[in-house]
């Protein structure tokens, strides 16, 4: 690799925010001062480029102090990392949360999906790009979900510096959100996370048990609720006995695909090839998911020693946890718990003095809903673009930096302390013999009590609905979030199982139960949906690329036609929905179409 | 002495293509074990010279028990897989997938394509007269070679030559993301900004002469250029003691392009700027 540096230099400030991350220049080669040394020492080859993974972080280092990342910034984190600044480019440019181009210090971002939507985004966008026109020092950009759907409509606003500040404005009104951009440090607390569990109390909860009753910055608290008997459990199981639990339970993926998580440790734990990882993926863009926001608010900890149980059953010695980049609150609660376990001795070189090490790496992605597929994880947290790879070789073969990977979602990892403190069979008695254990949904939209919910397996929609409090005419339900699909509002008998709702010809997806009423035009919601997938598509292969500007396009041009004035279009559609679904490298461009092929066929959205 | 080398003798395996039983080596693609049976399976990201990079999907085609078509340059044949081609599913696919390459990109000097699109009754029109392009203008920044990314449709090819695959030199990339992303230097900046070496190993891979020498581009433009009227001849590069092959394209005695064939164990179809672009002495008649 011969390195091409242009001439730009960086600035004192991103310089100083390069270095926090990665320590001062070793050497001229790296960016410092020429020295004699310089002339017959030199890092060079893998050793130089091991750090590629650092990539990543970097660009958040310069983005976050100075709100943006020049030709110079690029270039010295180039410098310091070997990596050749055409590819930091097509990294930087890959992320929605990255400007390479001047912008304001601080960013509002105005969540306008479809939750927030409904709760009159458009009007607050208006406004506040009304009254932060040029000049403010603040730019105001529309953003896909911001997981904030309990409280929408919502806002983000981000103040780079040392450190950069964030503020949450949800629900927002326009005064509120410009006040929050304006003075991130003087904005009103965020309500406590619990405000997002409407059953709190309720002493049947299992996954959602301790949010609101233990403090999440407390270890000792967590301990005193039962915190780390799962893992004492584990240790005296052995891995081969963890696995054996985790199978038994039936629990599987909570992230949409629902896939044996036992089978997937397993696979993992079998091969010989080492070092093994594990990848907790809390990259949930989903629009209308944000219950492991909840989890990671309200009871950090426990996602700490669920993947230190995952690990520790898997071979995994090293954990990476890749934490959605508009999540500012659950980097911070998660960030503590993760150091407070290891002054603790709960992550290291000796956990419960069972001789076992294992600790947990933090990375933040940077706004790429297509992140949150596996493959397109690794290669995020490698440091290349967020690209899905193809499979096979799938993760549990060749996954992060090539080797073995286990990778769950925060949901289905945090499963896994009721596993082993109940026992399988415990564990199992709850909910359906195909779908066992309780699910967590995010009910949001047109209902009195949005929020993370906790129902068995088995419960139906409309049982979920009630106690969320449903609100009159409701048209339809958006289950699974925009790659999922619309269900009629006289399918509330559906069950909520992963064969129940395969049954009906519907999806589970991630736990989105989305409700919309009769008010709700239901042409501009397919259109945001079809905005989302376009914004969103990585642009790797064509299905998905140009078939989701096509796929708008139509949405659009029918927006306000119906009947034999849409049917050319609806055909288009289908046709192009379909080579999308086939040909598509991953998940977002095979359901790219769901959830508008669900709306013209179950909704009779165009009729 | 020419010494071919023979590699490691490898297992033959048996599934099903098209209902007839074949047998290859473990490791071939399902697309070599078509072509090794005649079957014509329309490729534009795939080349002979990379690894796949299965951006394009117009390959795809049936695997039994698979949710999703698969594409054939990528995935390896299994024993008792059964794969099928020309299936009405694969053949929507492929169909869908060259209108939305041709709706959005100027694929005039794609070979084969136009053979393709009758093929396969592909209609790219019917998106309508206001479907998004790419709306690129041709980038002339060097006096060696042109880009015109109007003609990209984004295979990654010259990504790989540029990079690890082969030349090592990493000056361009992908940047940005889904229906706006592009090749491009850092910062989009022009070429002779970059750390391009000029190598041309780009050119060489380009299936849809997005990038060509600067020759050929005027050409192009001036109506004048015209491959039935070129010969090609394969000589040794007169530059150093490698002794690489280079092929002249010549037309109405003047070099118009120079090539290197792909199946030259030195050069695999890479050269570097004198082999590529040094050949004007050859024809400085003064």
């Amino acid at each position: 690799m011969d390195l091409h540096f242009g001439d730009s230099e960086p600035t004192d400030e991103e310089r100083a925010a390069v270095d926090a991350l990665l320590g001062p220049p070793e050497s001229s080669w790296e960016g410092a001062d020429r020295s004699d040394t310089d002339l017959r020492w030199a890092r060079g080859g893998r050793e130089a480029r091991d750090r590629r993974d650092l990539l990543l972080p970097g660009l958040h280092a310069v983005n976050d102090r100075v709100g943006w990342i020049s030709e110079g910034a690029l270039n010295y984190l180039c410098r310091r990392l070997t990596v050749p600044p055409a590819e930091a480019y097509g990294v930087a440019t890959f992320y929605a949360m990255f400007s390479l181009r001047p912008r304001p210090a601080t960013v509002l971002h105005v969540c306008t999906d479809l939750t927030c939507a409904a709760a009159g985004a458009d009007d607050l966008c208006a406004g506040a790009e009304a009254r932060l026109g040029p000049g403010s020092g603040v730019a105001v950009e529309r953003s896909p979900c911001l997981g904030l759907c309990e409280r929408a409509p919502a806002a983000l606003a981000v103040r780079a510096g040392d450190p950069a500040r964030t503020a949450v404005s949800a629900p927002a009104t326009v005064a509120a959100a410009v006040r929050a951009a304006g003075a991130p440090d003087a904005a009103p607390a965020e309500p406590p996370a619990v405000t997002a569990v409407p059953q709190a109390g309720d002493p049947s909860l299992t996954l959602l048990g301790r949010v609101g009753v233990v403090d999440p910055a407390s270890l000792d608290d967590y301990r005193a609720h039962g915190g780390y008997t799962a893992l004492r459990r584990a240790f005296a199981l052995g891995p081969a006995g963890v696995i054996r639990e985790v199978t038994d339970s039936g629990l599987v993926g909570r992230g949409g695909a629902a896939f044996p998580t036992g089978r997937k440790w397993q696979a993992t734990a079998s091969r010989p090839d080492r070092p093994h990882y594990l990848v907790c993926n809390a990259d949930e863009s989903e629009p209308g998911t944000f219950k492991d926001r909840v989890i990671m608010e309200g009871d950090p900890y426990a996602l700490v020693e669920a993947m230190t149980i995952a690990a520790y059953a898997t071979g995994a010695h090293t954990g990476h946890l890749y934490l959605r980049g508009e999540y500012p609150r659950a980097l911070l609660r998660m960030r503590h718990a993760v150091d407070r376990a290891r002054a603790r001795g709960l992550l290291g070189d000796d956990i419960l003095g069972q001789g076992y090490a294992f600790d947990i790496e933090i990375r933040r992605g940077a706004g790429a809903y297509v992140c949150g597929e596996e493959t397109a994880l690794f290669n995020s947290i490698e440091g290349y673009r967020g690209e899905p790879r193809s499979k096979p070789p799938f993760p549990v073969e060749k996954g992060l930096f090539g080797k073995p990977t286990v990778e769950n979602n925060v949901e289905t990892l945090v499963n896994v302390l009721p596993i082993l403190t109940r026992g399988a069979p415990a564990y199992a008695a709850t909910g359906t013999p195909d779908s066992t254990g309780t699910k967590l949904f995010c009910v949001s939209g047109s209902v009195e009590r949005p929020g993370v919910y906790e129902v068995p397996f088995g419960t139906t929609l409309g049982g979920l609905l009630e106690p969320a409090g449903v609100r009159e005419g409701l048209r339809a339900v958006l289950l699974g979030g925009a790659a999922g699909g619309f269900v009629r509002a006289d399918e509330l008998d559906i069950p909520l199982t992963f064969e129940g709702t395969r049954e009906a010809g519907t999806t589970l997806g991630s736990g989105v139960v989305m409700a919309f009423d009769d008010t709700v035009p239901l042409p501009r919601l397919l259109l945001r949906i079809a905005r989302f997938f376009r914004d969103e598509s990585c642009g790797q292969c064509v299905p998905c690329r140009v078939g989701t500007v096509r796929q708008e396009e139509a949405l659009h041009r029918i927006v306000e036609r119906t009947g034999a004035d849409a049917a050319g279009d609806i055909a288009l559609l289908r046709e192009v929905g379909r080579a999308m679904r086939d040909a598509s490298i991953c998940g977002l461009g095979q359901t790219a179409w769901n959830a508008v092929e669900s709306a013209i066929d179950r909704l009779g959205a165009y009729e | 002495m020419t010494v071919t080398p023979l590699g490691i003798p490898r297992r033959l395996l048996e599934f099903t293509l098209d209902g007839e039983p074949v047998r290859v080596p473990e490791g071939t693609t399902i697309l070599d074990a078509c072509r090794a049976a005649g079957k014509d399976v329309p490729t534009l990201c795939e080349g002979d010279t990379l690894r796949p990079k299965n951006a394009c999907r117009v390959c795809v085609v049936e695997v039994e028990g698979s949710r999703t078509l698969v594409p054939a340059c990528s995935r390896r044949a299994e024993p008792g897989m059964e794969v099928r081609t020309g299936t009405e599913r694969a053949r929507h696919s492929r169909k869908v997938v060259l209108e939305l390459l041709a709706s959005s990109v100027d694929l005039s000097t794609t070979p084969r394509v136009a053979g393709w699109l009758e093929e396969y009754g592909a209609e790219p029109d019917r998106f309508g007269p206001d479907a998004a392009r790419l709306g690129e203008e041709p980038r002339i920044d060097n006096d060696l070679y042109v880009r015109d990314y109007d003609k990209c449709i984004l295979c990654y090819k010259c990504v790989d030559a540029c990079g690890e695959q082969w030349q090592n030199t990493f000056a361009i990339s992908v940047a940005g993301r889904g229906f706006d992303a592009r090749i491009a230097v850092e910062h989009d900046a022009a070429l002779t900004d970059s750390a391009c070496v000029y190598c041309g190993n780009c050119i060489e891979v380009c299936p849809t002469g997005a990038l060509s020498f600067k020759s050929e581009f005027d050409m192009r433009a001036a109506g004048t250029w015209d491959e039935s009227k070129q010969t090609r001849t394969t000589t040794v590069c007169a530059y150093c003691g490698v002794g690489c092959n280079v092929t002249l394209h010549v037309q109405d005695n003047e070099i118009v392009k120079v090539t290197s064939p792909h199946d030259n164990p030195v050069t695999h179809g890479n050269l570097c700027i004198k082999g590529r672009f040094g050949y004007q002495h050859v024809q400085n008649r003064d």
